[in-house]
Parts: structure tokens; C-alpha cells; sequence
């Protein structure tokens, strides 16, 4: 992974003091609340219902053992003994005292992190595949890439005030895990006629109130422009998107005021400028950078088929487990492994302390000593040795990470909600957990398969509710807590966004109300088909009549 | 007398910024004036005419394209942030260096605080009306705050990829 050099280590550094004497001006009475409100929010900072929240940046989600233990370190010492894992591969913390929060910053430059732009009007972490650099399905590896725009977003000086936030993902592989089509700029890694690198520009999209899927606005541009096509993306972004109304703030709005085609005409006007200045990228740069992302000493391996098939046959949890939990490496004889972090009772993607050393430790013994954060709120290990497998299921267990649920129903995406954020119109996690339980039958969910279920306490979507599968969204209902399901959504290459089935329900009803849509998708669908697929074959009338039905 | 930051000094303000609905009744010929955009549009040739120094000021939602073709007229260009979080004349400073090439003062004036002058500075100001009830001479200090930056903007022309050591 990327290691800081001097330059890197002072920036960081440099934040912290800036950032320590920001927090010493506020409490003194210097700055108001108001002026001191969007220094807080550009550092990670927001204050909640119940204390601030500090979300630390985990760039495109890669963390080493020791950057992950010290997240357990400050989820100790400055919090209640846990952390989440946010569905923007970042670390939060839901409990640190403003005070504190200079120190924990000074924490983290140790181990090489921040909270640099977690939040706020600006350019935030940017996002890729959990499976980034092992994947089967990978073309290019969309790391060296990420960190390049890391670098170029860090304190970009002319778009640290943008009309709203602004979150860009990338992608190398033939499938979409990053899901860069619902990103304010989305873009794919991928190689032209003559093998020359570049990518596919994918602006406008989002999740939010006004849920839409980007549209490409270039088809190829060379990897030797992508910084300053960004800089004239978000230079037209800066000048001309609303700031009047902060629902109508974000860059899908005015992609879709101008038309995607007359926004991709300003971009094109203005990078004109750009093109072939001294932000154009050099071979040097990404050669310095590549070499942090350069495949870790492995083992020449065969593929252990057989040895696995035998101990599956012997055990059937682990073979439950493998065939959920891992996934498919291009080394032979190595796989990646998903940590559910969804076992049921749990707010999905939360961490204790205790978890996260040994996650450390494990990365050590098994994974080259790194983790990634996935936007499903998982934590994977991407390296381990298919002959170690076993072993490694074992530990998982004990630390309860073995929870054989990754995809399905259960491995739900769910934000905070009301339990702690104080814009919820209802509660999330309960939610959650009433469907774990009601589905608590293993062979039953291996028979429904792949299903995103998301959830998100308002229509803010940070649960991302519009692209699940199956979406729940809390609603208020004259003062009480109810809650909208929608079917068809997907953040996949195929993105669509999901239909609203009808009437709201109350909380008590929300298990029985899965339940009967499951029920319908298992009478219709036909072999091997998924529950997506079912649902775009056969419409949303046979789930409506079901869910609605008059003896409800 | 405001003390203005220029230069990265403090110094007196010598120039007079005129109200967005200032009209040419009265107008001083002598004095140093920074007039809104729209009497310079409705009055160049009487502005032009004046002894006095002249400068123009700009809302965050004008265009510094309105103006590109006049700019030697000015002494000063002064952009209003009418809100610190309103970032929108950062794009106009870098514009205003870098596309247009002009070499007189560039004034931060509106809602201009500490903690966004270290940007400003990138990308083009050199001049910074703080906002009256903050102190000058605390701000002064935003200007040290990084001692290395990523990105190519005005300050710095070269991104720290092309001059990493
Ligand atoms: C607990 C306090 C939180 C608050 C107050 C909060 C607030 C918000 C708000 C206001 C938005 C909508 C912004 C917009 O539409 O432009 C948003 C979006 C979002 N939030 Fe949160 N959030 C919180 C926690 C989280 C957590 C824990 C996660 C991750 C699990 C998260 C992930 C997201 C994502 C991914 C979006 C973007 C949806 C999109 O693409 O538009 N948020 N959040
Ligand atoms: S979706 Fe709404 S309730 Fe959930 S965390 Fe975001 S703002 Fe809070």
C-alpha cells in the first residue's frame, strides 16, 4: 500500500497543528460556531445526538495491521471501546470529545492517517473495489489511481468550498464493486484499441434525496489528463452549481439543468485550458506511485480444490462459510476472505477494540499484514493461502467474524439512524436486526441467494437504500416512526434505482413485510435466477398485491 | 482606518469600496475608488475619465468573463465572498491569473476570515479585507500554515509530482 515520503508525512502534520490551533481558537471563544462549523465538518467532525462523530479517512478503504491498531487504540482511549465501518470504507467514531479530537489527529499521523475532508462541501475519500489488485475480474488496478486523486484532492486550494460534497470511485474490473455510476464522478479504468490506458468519465450521480445514475461524458480520456480533467469537471462544478438550496447543491443537479451533453461541452471548453499543462501526469509519477501497489511476495501455490472440497464434505459450516465468505483470487492458491461484520445483534459494521487487534494480528499471520474496508461495511482479508483456510476459519469463529452471510439477506447496509444521528426520522439498526432474526434459518438464506438489502433512517440515503435490492427507508408519519420499501435497485454495472412498492409500514410489521416479498420472489423465480432478476422479469405488481393483501 | 492585508503585510486601506447601488452622483475624481461591477458596465468612459485610481469589485455569482477584455482598466479587482463557504471566487483568482494574465491586485473582500486565507492565497489573491471584527494581524499567521502543498495553482505552478525530490 501507499507509504508516505517526507512531503506527505509534513502535510499531514501540518493539519494537525492547524487543526489543534482551529479547536483552541473555538473553545476560547475566537472563532463561533458558525465560523468554526465547516473547519470541524472538513476534518471528519460532526456533532450528533449524542457527543461529536469523527470519521477518519481510510483512503479507497486499505489499511495496514498497524493503522488498524490503532483504530482499536483510539476506540479504546478517547471512545467507548468500538468503531464503525462506514459504507464509504472510512473508520468512525461515535463518541470522542471535541478536546480530544486534536490529540487523536496527532494519533493517527503517526500511523500515516487523518480526517482530512471526511466531510464538508469538498472532495472527499475516494472510493474503489474491496478486491482492488487481487481480483480475477481486474483489468487495472484502480489503486495507484485512487491515491493519485487523493493527492491532488488533499487541500485542493480552489475547491475547498464547493456548493456541496463531492465524492468520486473508481473502478478497474469487468464487475462494478465500487459502484461508480451513483458518484458524483465515477470513473472506469480501461484500455483502448491500441492498449493505451484511460477512462470512461462518468458524472452526476448520487443517492440522497434526488437518487440518479451518472451519465459518461467521456468515453476515453487518456490517464496522461485525468487530473485536469478534474480540475475543469470541478472548476464548472464550483462556478455554476447551485448554492441557493442545499438539496439542489450537488453536481447531479446541475448535470441534469444543462443536460449531460451541454455539461460535458463547458467541461470540454474549459480543459482545453488545462490539457498539457504542468498537471499533466508523467510516467515518473505513476511509476512512483504504482510501485506502492506492486503484488505482495507470493508463494508459487497450486489451487487446493480438492483439499478444500474434502474438508467441506467433512464440515458443512465451513464450507457454508467458504462459499459466502470468500472470493475468487487471481493468484493460484491464494483467496480473498470477507469478515462479516453482520452477525445478528450487531449494528451492522460495527468494530470493538479487541476485534480490531486481532483483526491486526490476522492480517499479520494470514494477509501480508494489510485489510481492506468494504462499502458493505465488511472488512476483507485479501491474500491468504488457500492451504491456510481452515485455520484461519477457525480463529474467525472465535472473534465472531465467521458469520457465513456475505451477500446475503443479512448483510445488511444500514446507517446509524435514529439511534444515533440526529437528522433520523426513525431508527435503523432495530430494523435491522428484527429481519436477522426473522431469518435466521442458514439454509433458507443460502436458497435465496444474493440479495442488498439497505437501509437509511432518512432520505438522506447514506444507507444507500435506493440501489439495495431491497431498500427501507425511515419515514416520518405524523410523529411516529414508519418505513418505505422500495424493490429493484442495484449499484452494480447494470445501477438502477429501486421502485417505491406502495404505503408505508410500522416497525412492528417490517420482518413479516420481508417475508412475504421473499416468499414472492421464491415462487416466481425460475432456476438459479436471482432475486434482481426475478423482480426486473416479472414487474412489482406480483409484491405489491402480496404485501398489500387484504387479509394484511 | 481598516488595515488591509497585502502582500502578506498589514497596511491602510487607501481605496474607497463603493456600495452595489452606487451611481456616478457625487462620485470623487481624486480618490482611489473600487466601484461595482455594474456602474463600471452602465459608466466606463466617465469612470475611465477620472483622475483617481479605479478598481472593480464582483458578487460571487458575476463573471470575471464579463470583464476579461478590460481588465488593464483596473489598479484592483476586488471578489466578494458573501459567505466564507461560498467558494466560488476561488475559481475566479485562479481564472484571473492564469487564463487572463492580469497583474494588479486581486482583494479578497466580504466574509474573509483566517482560515480560508492560506487558499486564497493559492490561487490568486494578494490582498485581504478580513472581515471588520477579526484581527489582521491573527490572520497573518494562516499564511504558514503548510509548508508543502500538492496541487499546481497560482502560488505554485508546478504540482509536488514534478517536483518531488
Ligand atoms: C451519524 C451521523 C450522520 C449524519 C448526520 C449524516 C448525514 C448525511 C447527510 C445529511 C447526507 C446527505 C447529503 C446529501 O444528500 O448531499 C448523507 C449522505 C451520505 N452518508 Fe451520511 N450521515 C451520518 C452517518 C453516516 C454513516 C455512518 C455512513 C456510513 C455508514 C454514512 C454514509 C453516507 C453516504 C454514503 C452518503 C451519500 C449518499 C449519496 O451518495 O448521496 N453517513 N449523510
Ligand atoms: S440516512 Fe439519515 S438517519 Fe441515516 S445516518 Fe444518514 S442522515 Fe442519519
Amino acid at each position: 500500500m501507499y507509504v508516505y515520503d517526507q512531503y506527505d508525512q509534513q502535510i499531514v502534520e501540518d493539519r494537525v497543528k492547524q487543526f489543534r490551533d482551529q479547536t483552541r481558537r473555538y473553545l476560547a471563544g475566537e472563532l463561533s460556531g458558525e465560523e468554526f462549523r465547516p473547519l470541524r465538518l472538513q476534518n471528519g467532525l460532526y456533532v450528533q445526538r449524542f457527543a461529536p462523530m469523527l470519521r477518519v479517512a481510510v483512503p479507497y478503504g486499505l489499511m495496514s495491521s498497524a493503522q488498524v491498531r490503532m483504530m482499536a487504540k483510539i476506540a479504546r482511549d478517547y471512545d467507548k471501546g468500538y468503531a464503525h465501518i462506514s459504507t464509504r470504507q472510512n473508520v468512525q467514531f461515535n463518541w470522542p470529545d471535541l478536546e480530544d479530537v486534536p490529540e487523536i489527529l496527532a494519533e493517527l499521523a503517526t500511523v500515516q492517517m487523518h480526517a482530512i475532508q471526511t466531510s464538508g462541501n469538498c472532495i472527499r475519500n475516494t472510493t474503489t473495489d474491496q478486491f482492488a489488485g487481487v481480483a480475477k475480474d481486474e483489468i487495472i488496478d484502480p489503486r495507484p489511481w485512487c491515491e493519485i486523486i487523493r493527492q491532488w484532492s488533499t487541500f485542493h486550494p480552489e475547491f475547498t468550498h464547493l456548493p456541496r460534497k463531492f465524492k468520486i470511485a473508481v473502478n478497474g474490473a469487468v464487475g462494478d464493486r465500487a459502484a461508480i455510476e451513483v458518484h458524483d464522478i465515477g470513473l472506469e479504468a480501461v484500455q483502448n484499441e491500441d492498449g493505451e490506458l484511460g477512462f470512461r468519465v462518468s458524472v452526476g450521480g448520487g443517492l440522497g434525496r434526488t437518487p440518479i445514475v451518472g451519465s459518461f461524458i467521456n468515453e476515453f480520456l487518456p490517464w496522461q489528463h485525468l487530473i485536469s480533467y478534474l480540475d475543469a469537471i470541478l472548476r464548472v462544478y464550483n462556478r455554476y452549481g447551485r448554492r441557493d438550496n442545499k438539496y439542489k447543491a450537488r453536481i447531479k443537479i446541475l448535470v441534469k439543468a444543462l443536460t449531460p451533453q451541454v455539461f460535458a461541452e463547458r467541461v470540454h471548453a474549459e480543459w482545453v485550458h488545462l490539457k498539457d499543462g504542468p498537471t499533466t501526469l508523467t510516467e515518473a509519477e505513476v511509476a512512483r506511485v504504482a510501485a506502492h501497489f506492486i503484488d505482495p511476495t507470493y508463494k508459487v501455490l497450486d489451487d487446493q480444490d480438492a483439499a478444500l472440497a474434502a474438508l467441506d464434505a467433512e464440515h458443512p459450516g465451513f464450507a457454508r462459510w467458504r462459499q459466502r465468505n470468500t472470493f475468487a483470487h487471481k493468484k493460484p492458491g491464494y483467496v480473498a476472505v470477507t469478515l462479516s461484520l453482520k452477525p445478528t445483534g450487531v449494528a451492522p459494521g460495527d468494530v470493538t477494540d479487541k476485534q480490531f487487534d486481532a483483526i491486526a494480528d490476522l492480517a499479520e499471520r494470514y494477509s501480508f499484514a494489510e485489510v481492506r474496508n468494504s462499502h458493505n461495511q465488511n472488512i476483507i482479508l485479501a491474500d491468504v493461502e488457500q492451504a491456510q483456510l481452515f485455520s484461519l476459519w477457525g480463529e474467525l469463529r472465535e472473534h465472531g467474524f465467521a458469520t457465513p452471510n456475505v451477500g446475503l439477506l443479512t448483510d445488511i447496509i444500514c446507517c446509524p439512524g435514529g439511534d444515533f444521528c440526529s437528522l433520523a426520522n426513525a431508527k435503523s439498526i432495530p430494523i435491522a436486526e428484527a429481519i436477522q432474526r426473522r431469518f435466521d434459518d442458514l439454509d433458507y438464506l443460502f436458497d435465496i441467494g444474493n440479495i442488498d438489502l439497505n437501509i437509511s433512517g432518512c432520505m438522506n440515503a447514506c444507507g444507500h437504500h435506493h440501489v439495495g435490492h431491497i431498500g427501507i427507508l425511515g419515514v416520518d408519519k405524523k410523529g411516529q416512526e414508519f418505513y418505505q420499501v422500495s424493490l429493484g435497485g442495484s449499484s452494480g454495472r447494470d445501477a438502477s434505482l429501486a421502485q417505491i412498492l406502495g404505503p408505508s409500514f410500522a416497525e412492528a410489521e417490517m420482518a413479516n413485510v420481508i417475508d412475504k416479498i421473499i416468499k414472492v420472489y421464491v415462487e416466481r423465480r425460475n432456476e438459479e435466477e436471482s432475486f434482481l432478476d426475478t423482480f426486473r422479469r416479472v414487474g412489482v405488481d406480483p409484491f405489491k398485491e402480496r404485501v398489500y393483501a387484504a387479509n394484511h | 482606518m481598516q488595515r488591509i492585508i497585502k502582500n502578506g503585510q498589514l497596511v491602510d486601506e487607501s481605496w474607497h469600496l463603493l456600495p452595489k447601488d452606487a451611481t456616478l452622483d457625487g462620485i470623487s475624481n481624486c480618490d482611489d475608488l473600487i466601484v461595482p461591477l455594474a456602474l463600471w458596465v452602465d459608466h466606463s468612459t466617465a469612470l475611465k475619465a477620472r483622475d483617481g485610481g479605479l478598481g472593480v469589485w464582483l458578487e460571487a455569482g458575476e463573471e470575471i468573463e464579463e470583464i476579461a477584455d478590460q481588465l488593464d482598466n483596473f489598479q484592483v479587482i476586488a471578489l466578494n465572498f458573501p459567505a466564507f463557504t461560498d467558494g466560488r471566487h476561488c475559481s475566479t483568482a485562479y481564472l484571473l491569473r492564469n487564463r487572463y494574465g492580469y497583474k494588479g491586485e486581486v482583494r479578497a473582500i466580504g466574509d474573509v476570515l483566517r482560515d480560508q486565507l492560506f487558499s486564497y492565497l493559492r490561487v490568486g489573491f494578494d490582498a485581504f479585507a478580513l472581515r471588520e471584527d477579526k484581527d489582521p494581524l491573527d490572520a497573518l499567521k494562516a499564511f504558514e500554515e503548510f509548508s508543502e502543498v500538492y496541487q499546481a495553482s497560482t502560488d505554485q505552478p508546478l504540482p509536488l509530482f514534478r517536483r518531488r525530490a
